[in-house]
């Protein structure tokens, strides 16, 4: 086997201050292998006793070269990809790259199909705070959460079996509308969620909202002013909990958000404490915009009919010859895009989730570049855990909501 | 384009001499490498650019005049606004100003860029890898590395792997 190397403090020399050099504070390394930093994330910690004086994170643990490999594959191709990228809002980094093509080869999506997706996309916002809620619970040893979270996540990822086959890596969405139409039971297994979910919110909050523990664990805890946010790119609900109101869904809608009456919650604050109620906040707004998608969701096709972009359906494949040959010539070479370059972004859970797509005249996307809000809110980090200690360190963390398949692409 | 654009192209294109494109709505700066550091100083102070959306890069290989484009994408929460500027690079000289003194969003984006395209940044501050192993030779995102079909190590097979490649010893 290959030998250990030994790190040297002379790489880390400009990083740390100089009493880590006289052995004054102690350097300690905090995962990759830690159940705390939700996925492997190391973080090299300066400490003074038990308080924070720098924070190195070290990421790139699960890279794995996504933006690379849809460029080498065509448009439709590309699409299972995001699904890998931010393992928590699959169907939400679909909606981005669908969005994304869809401006760069000027393609039309019909109602039905924009509605569909937005129910889908609130479904999973509120499937990945959930997991945000379970996991941020079990940080702070509220270990039950995370078993009622699961609880109602669980029966969101069947709604996405039952329109998909698949619980998590979906890819309904494409380019020009979606897979094909929801099957007849989707409304009722929707319904059912949308009946029995706000009783379980109250639930949640019952638990940890008022809760005095969670209280003095999360109140006045890494503090991220509005200033600081905006100029490390800080996105989503930890830049709304720092008072600013930014919502892309509200601001530049897409998907037809603008047909919905929503409220964009925000706090002033700015701690650990804001952040968690600003999402508890936009698990009722999410569940009222799937409401009023539901009810207005229109019948008709879920496929654009631009025949050079998007495949025909398999019953017209047998007595068309011109479809024949769309459906041959799209799954064999692709469809191509224009020589130029778009930039496009929607609003994850996490934030700010932007696409730069280059196409080069080609099937095959010339660059793909994911801009994902995780690697920006965690660039922050180093900034607002100092002064803290290491069990704060942790609540911090996971208040921000990283997910590591986002970061490390 | 956006009337609420008009006069910031018009500034911009007056200040530094710059040209710009406009697809679907969106306007691309181009900007010499020397001016993006004042060009972004001017954009965030003045027209309330406070958001630095993305910052990555292009490589046209092989084109080599200019290979590369890094570019930058803002946004205005203010007025809703979105530009993009785009600083051209030749293959042989890939060097540009770091913007980290106006956004401090661009320490880790440009770190990313010195790893994925090695794209090299004067005056930043941690001037490291990012995402890849420190003792990585080449720059992924570029065109001319292959895209890698590397057999993985496991116990059962890393001698033999071990033997083919000189790196993975130590």
């Amino acid at each position: 086997m290959s030998q250990i190397e030994e790190v040297s403090i002379e790489k880390f020399k400009h990083l740390v201050s100089e009493r880590a050099l006289t052995g004054e504070t102690m350097l300690l390394n905090m995962g990759p292998q830690h159940p705390s930093t939700h996925g492997v994330l190391r973080l090299l910690l300066e400490l003074d006793g038990e308080i924070i004086v720098n924070c190195i994170p070290d990421i790139g643990y699960l890279h794995t070269g996504i933006e690379k490999n849809m460029e080498a594959k065509t448009y439709q191709k590309a699409e299972v990809m995001t699904d890998r990228l931010d393992y928590m809002n699959t169907i939400g980094n679909n909606l981005a790259y669908v969005i994304a093509v869809e401006k760069l080869v000027d393609l039309d999506v019909p109602a039905r199909a924009q509605g569909l997706r937005v129910i889908l996309t609130e479904l999973q916002r509120i499937a990945s705070h959930l997991v945000w809620l379970g996991t941020s619970g079990l940080d702070l040893a509220a270990m039950s959460m995370f078993l009622y979270c699961f609880r109602e996540r669980e029966q969101i990822l069947d709604i996405f079996e039952l329109v998909s086959g698949q619980r998590m890596m979906t890819t309904y969405f494409r380019p020009g509308g979606v897979w094909r139409d929801v099957p007849v039971e989707f409304e009722k297994a929707v319904r059912d969620f949308i009946r029995i979910f706000p009783k379980r919110i109250d639930e949640y909050e019952s638990l940890l909202t008022k809760n005095p523990l969670f209280i003095d664990r999360m109140v006045a805890i890494g503090c991220l002013s509005k200033e600081v946010a905006l100029q490390y790119g800080v996105t989503g609900p930890a830049l709304r909990a720092s008072g600013v109101d930014w919502d892309l869904r509200k601001v530049r809608p897409y998907s037809g958000y603008e047909q919905y009456d929503f409220n964009v919650p925000t706090r002033t604050e700015g701690d650990a404490y804001a952040r968690y109620l600003v999402r508890i906040d936009e698990l009722r707004e999410s569940l009222k915009i799937v409401e009023q998608a539901l009810n207005k969701l229109p019948l008709g096709p879920v496929r654009s009919e631009n025949r050079k972009f998007v495949p025909p359906p398999r019953s017209e494949i047998g007595v068309s010859m011109e479809s024949l040959i769309h459906h041959f010539k799209l799954w064999t070479e692709g469809f191509p895009a224009p020589k130029a370059s778009i930039y496009s972004a929607v609003e994850s859970p996490r934030g700010e989730l932007g696409l730069m797509l280059e196409g080069d005249g080609g099937p095959k996307p010339l660059r793909v570049h994911l801009r994902t809000p995780s690697f920006d809110n965690l660039a922050v980090l180093p900034q607002i855990v100092k002064g803290h200690l290491v069990a704060d360190l942790v609540a911090i963390l996971s208040s921000i909501d990283i997910v590591l398949g986002d970061i490390d692409r | 384009m956006d009337k609420k654009l008009e006069p910031i192209v018009k500034a911009v294109q007056d200040k530094f001499g710059a040209t710009y494109e406009e697809f679907r709505d969106e306007v691309h700066f181009f900007v010499k490498p020397d001016q993006i550091v004042e060009a972004l100083t001017i954009l965030r102070d003045e027209f309330h650019f406070e958001l630095l959306s993305a910052l990555t890069a292009t490589d046209y290989w092989p084109q080599t005049a200019p290979r590369f484009h890094v570019i930058y994408q803002l946004t205005s929460l203010v007025n809703n606004l979105s530009v993009q500027i785009r600083v051209p690079l030749n293959g042989s000289s890939s060097s540009i100003p770091t913007a980290t003194r106006v956004y401090a969003v661009a320490n880790w984006r440009e770190r990313e860029l010195l790893d994925m395209f090695g794209i090299e940044f004067d005056g930043h501050p941690d001037p490291r890898r990012i995402l890849s192993p420190e003792d990585m030779e080449g720059h992924p995102l570029r065109k001319d590395f292959p895209l890698g079909y590397e057999e993985p190590q496991f116990t059962f097979n890393f001698d033999e792997i071990d033997l083919r490649k000189p790196y993975a010893k130590e």
